[in-house]
């Protein structure tokens, strides 16, 4: 070779493309702690499940489901009555939330003009709303319905109520998504052939978004089945020793009988607690899977 | 009948009919105006009742609710200084934010910028999992394994049964989804003609994460930080169970501490009729709470304005 | 040169009469003469409306300004013109769907039998009871094909049997055949040329007097717009029929009166707003117009 050749090789222009190693080590390095922060939150959702039906497994059976707790005799305590408050709430809850939420979200987009004052408070207020702790809704609860004007006591009304009021603003914003889901076309057809607004709505409009409002509500109802301090704010009783059969009986539910047991400081109420607690992701797992399903299956792609 | 036939019309038919029909639609808007106004009434009604109590709480109280040191309503002589009770919130809330802060925005890069879509089908549901624990599930998990299991056997510490630290932990990992959620939403936005400027000069992929999307989200990723404080902050069942109920002045995590919302439900649970100081403490601590929670909102809220604005 | 509403019936900026013609009285040789018999035979009718000056502006600025022209009974009157001209804006002045948009006001008359359907006293359901829509883009009712034809009739309240309503509707509408064994099955299965037959049917279902087409056949096949052309050409047998079509052979095919309108920037020279420029006999607006711009349209030079 020319030495001019030489020169000219020795200062080639680096034709390879591959990364120095150092530059892949730190790649990898970085994607790799990315990573784990995720595998992290995995791990810590699978040893909470598994820990807890280690603990729970040996307390569950047919009778636990319906026998009464029992203070003095943990092998024969039961979430009976505390599953049927459960249930109780969940009724009531479900009867305030739906009118109110889906009127609400009609209201909002069918009717509302978000040029006038009074139509944005009541959007900010619902975003509001969704942010307040939700032991603060059981201090309403306990100031207005249990006692103050209406004084109800703590009883299932109240506490189906309290727990409604947390819950709205789920309702209210799956509702309005649901709603605004409905091509506009479909209401001026409706409307071009002499509806009034009321019916297109009606027949419609509300029939058209009705499985993205009912997976709102099981939204919801998940939300609510799970809470404990609302209800512990309004006087749940810890303990209850028969099964309510009405909404003015003492309100009692899953969560509140879960906490009485892990307060309890005898080591045989952590197994008892964790069984509730089984129960309670189990029923949690079946809602929002008819949930899945409803969307799944229902849900239009206009 | 063949195409075009009409039926001939009735007579009359062309008068076109007055408004009668108006009356029925306007009460309808009306009644369904009503319905809107509960979320309304709901935020007012809840001003009422923590105000209302709180006004003979606080004068009876007055300033020694910030100044005092010392939270003990049951006492003969009781004590209502509210400072206790802060440092525990936020000394839970501020491990929480330690643990949630690196997760919650390690998984959030991870999802927008490296993860399949396959990927993402897998892990985004497991992140709504997350959401869906009650959190009394999260308070029973720290206080039966979190405190026994890691923080004794495992790395050997001298914590009590109650303590701030398993409560704390478990919290970070409550609030990771609400963290990556918005992060990522925030990352998403990023419009991806700025990764490819920074790509087409030869930057990888943890540059252009860094250096690129991350800053250029930084708005939305302060706003799921406050966010996520904020749900720290109001919540109840994880510190009522795993923290315990001793209001302390003390940093030391491996020590138990009462946090307002903690107490609030303890004194809820106890016996105290309408007028009595213990029930006004009740919402003298629940109008502190509601403050805090509504101004972080609010900063929150501006964060993410700012970033939705920036580009839509 | 047809005088139809009292002057020349070129660019109303120009006139100054609001004379408004005695059909069948004003049109005398002039008619026989550029014109086929079958003009004179539309205008002599009675006019289903009867638009004064009508000006849509949507927030203060009029989209479409000072339209006069009349709509006469059993003929297919065609609007056409460049895009944003207004044309869309105008027929839906018609049936009051304007008022659907919360910007949107109109001035001046609009004159449906000698009623003004603007009217303080009018309620807009009832205009719509009477002069039926068919959209752009077809919009079946997620429902069956039986319950969207039976929506209109069900929720308006009128007598008689329901099936025979929905089969003389899809008799109608020529559809009967290829549906009559299916009707319950989901409208979203039809084909596009279905569907907007489906829609035809719909609104021949609440015996209205008018039907509005607003370019029913721009989301359709060559076959199934031949297909609406050809049901247009019987419907008018027993409606009156309004159409906006960006589609000149379509006017030129079906329509026995056109209307055409221009965009023009306002006085101020600041926003565009659609007028109306010549509205004639078809056969004359296409071979014979008497303005240039229209002229210049049909042959395609411009637009």
């Amino acid at each position: 070779m020319s030495s001019a050749a030489e020169a000219a090789a020795a200062g080639a222009v680096r034709t390879s493309f591959k990364s120095g190693r150092s530059t892949r080590i730190w790649e990898l390095a970085f994607k790799g702690c990315l990573a784990s922060c995720i595998l992290v939150s995995l791990l810590v959702l699978v040893v909470l499940l598994e820990q807890i039906v280690n603990d729970g497994i040996g307390s569950l059976s047919l009778g636990f489901l319906t026998d009464t707790p029992s203070r003095i005799d943990p092998a024969s305590s039961g979430i009976g009555p505390a599953l049927t408050g459960t249930l109780w709430l969940m009724l009531v809850c479900t009867v305030f939330i739906i009118p109110v939420g889906v009127a609400t979200a009609v209201y909002l987009e069918e009717y509302a003009d978000s040029d006038r004052w009074f139509n944005r408070v009541i959007e900010v207020n619902i975003q509001n709303l969704a942010a307040v702790p939700s032991i603060v809704y059981g201090v309403l609860g306990l100031a207005f319905l249990v006692r103050g004007p209406l004084s109800m006591g703590h009883v299932l009304l109240a506490g189906g109520l309290t727990l409604g009021l947390l819950v709205l603003p789920v309702l209210i914003v799956a509702g309005r998504e649901a709603i605004r889901a409905v091509p506009p076309s479909i209401r001026e057809g409706s409307m071009a052939l002499g509806a009034t607004r009321w019916q297109t709505v009606w027949k419609q409009v509300l029939p058209a978004s009705l499985p993205g409002i009912a997976t709102g509500a099981i939204l919801s109802l998940s939300r609510a089945i799970g809470e404990t301090a609302p209800l512990i704010v309004i006087g749940a009783a810890a303990f209850a020793t028969s099964s309510p059969t009405g909404i003015f009986d003492d309100v009692t539910a899953l969560p509140i009988q879960i906490f009485s047991w892990i307060s309890d400081p005898q080591p045989e109420f952590k197994s008892l607690a964790a069984a509730g607690i089984i129960v309670l992701m189990v029923i949690l797992l079946a809602m929002n899977a008819v949930a899945i399903w409803l969307r799944n299956r229902y849900e239009r792609k206009w | 009948m063949e195409a075009g036939t009409q039926v001939a019309a009735a007579p009359g038919t062309h008068v076109l009919g007055a408004r009668r029909r108006r009356w029925g639609e306007g009460a309808i808007k009306a009644a369904l105006l009503l319905a809107a106004a509960i979320s309304v009434l709901t935020t007012v009604l809840i001003v009422v009742a923590l105000v209302k109590e709180s006004v003979p709480f606080f004068r009876e109280v007055g300033g020694a609710f910030f100044t005092g040191d010392e939270w003990s309503p049951l006492f003969n002589d009781p004590e209502f200084g509210v400072r206790p009770l802060v440092i525990g919130t936020l000394l839970v809330t501020g491990i929480a934010v330690l643990v949630a802060v690196p997760v919650g925005l390690g998984s959030a890069i991870y999802l927008s910028e490296y993860a399949s879509p396959r990927t993402r089908r897998i892990v985004k549901p497991i992140l709504e999992v997350l959401v869906g624990v009650p959190t009394i599930v999260f308070g029973f998990f720290a206080l039966t394994f979190i405190t026994p299991t890691i923080l004794q056997d495992l790395l050997h510490l001298d914590v009590q049964v109650f303590n701030a630290l398993s409560a704390g932990l478990i919290m970070g990992f409550m609030i990771v989804p609400t963290i990556a959620s918005i992060s990522e939403d925030a990352m998403s936005a990023v419009p991806q003609g700025l990764r490819e400027g920074a790509y087409g000069m030869g930057a990888t992929r943890r540059q252009v994460s860094t250096r690129v999307v991350f800053p250029a989200a930084i708005s939305g990723i302060v706003a799921s930080i406050v966010l996520g404080i904020s749900r720290g902050i109001g919540e109840t069942m994880i510190v009522l169970i795993a923290a315990g109920l001793a209001p302390s002045n003390g940093l030391n995590p491996v020590d138990p501490h009462a946090t307002i919302t903690g107490f609030m439900a303890a004194t809820a649970k106890g016996d105290n009729p309408a007028g009595t100081i213990g029930y006004q403490s009740i919402f003298a601590l629940g109008l502190t709470l509601f403050v805090l929670t509504l101004v972080m909102n609010m900063i929150a809220i501006r964060f993410v304005r700012k970033y939705r604005q920036v580009y839509e | 040169m047809i005088r139809l509403n009292g002057r020349a019936v070129t660019d109303p900026e120009r006139a100054q009469e609001h004379e408004r013609a005695v059909p069948g009285i004003d049109l005398g040789e002039t008619v026989a003469e550029t014109h086929p018999a079958g003009a004179r035979t539309v205008t002599s009718r009675e006019a289903v409306f009867k638009l004064e000056d009508v000006t849509v502006s949507y927030g203060g600025k009029p989209a479409v300004a000072e339209v006069s022209m009349d709509i006469y009974r059993n003929a297919i009157t065609a609007i056409i013109g460049p895009s944003g001209c207004g044309k869309s804006t105008l027929i839906r002045c018609l049936n009051r769907m304007n008022d659907l948009i919360p910007s949107a006001t109109v001035d001046g008359r609009v004159l449906y039998h000698e009623q003004d359907i603007y009217d303080e006293q009018v309620d807009p359901v009832e205009v719509r009871k009477r002069i039926g829509m068919v959209f752009q883009k077809p919009n079946p009712f997620p429902k069956s094909i039986y319950d969207n034809i039976a929506f209109g009739p069900r929720i308006l309240g009128m007598d008689g049997n329901m099936d025979e309503i929905v089969e003389n509707a899809l008799h109608g509408a020529a559809l009967w055949d290829e549906v009559k064994d299916r009707l319950d099955a989901n409208a979203f299965g039809m084909s596009g040329g279905q569907q907007q037959r489906l829609c035809i049917a719909r609104a021949l279902a609440v015996n209205p007097d008018v039907i509005l087409m607003d370019e029913p056949c721009s989301a359709l096949d060559p076959i199934s717009t031949g297909k609406i052309e050809d049901l247009m050409l019987e419907l008018k047998e027993g409606y009156s029929i309004v159409i906006v079509t960006h589609n000149m052979q379509q006017a030129a095919r079906v329509s026995d009166l056109t209307a055409f309108l221009i965009v023009k920037l306002d006085a101020e020279e600041r926003h565009r707003q659609g007028r109306l420029v010549e509205y004639d006999a078809t056969e004359t607006i296409f071979t014979n117009p008497s303005d240039q711009r229209t002229e210049d349209y049909v042959t395609g030079k411009v637009g």
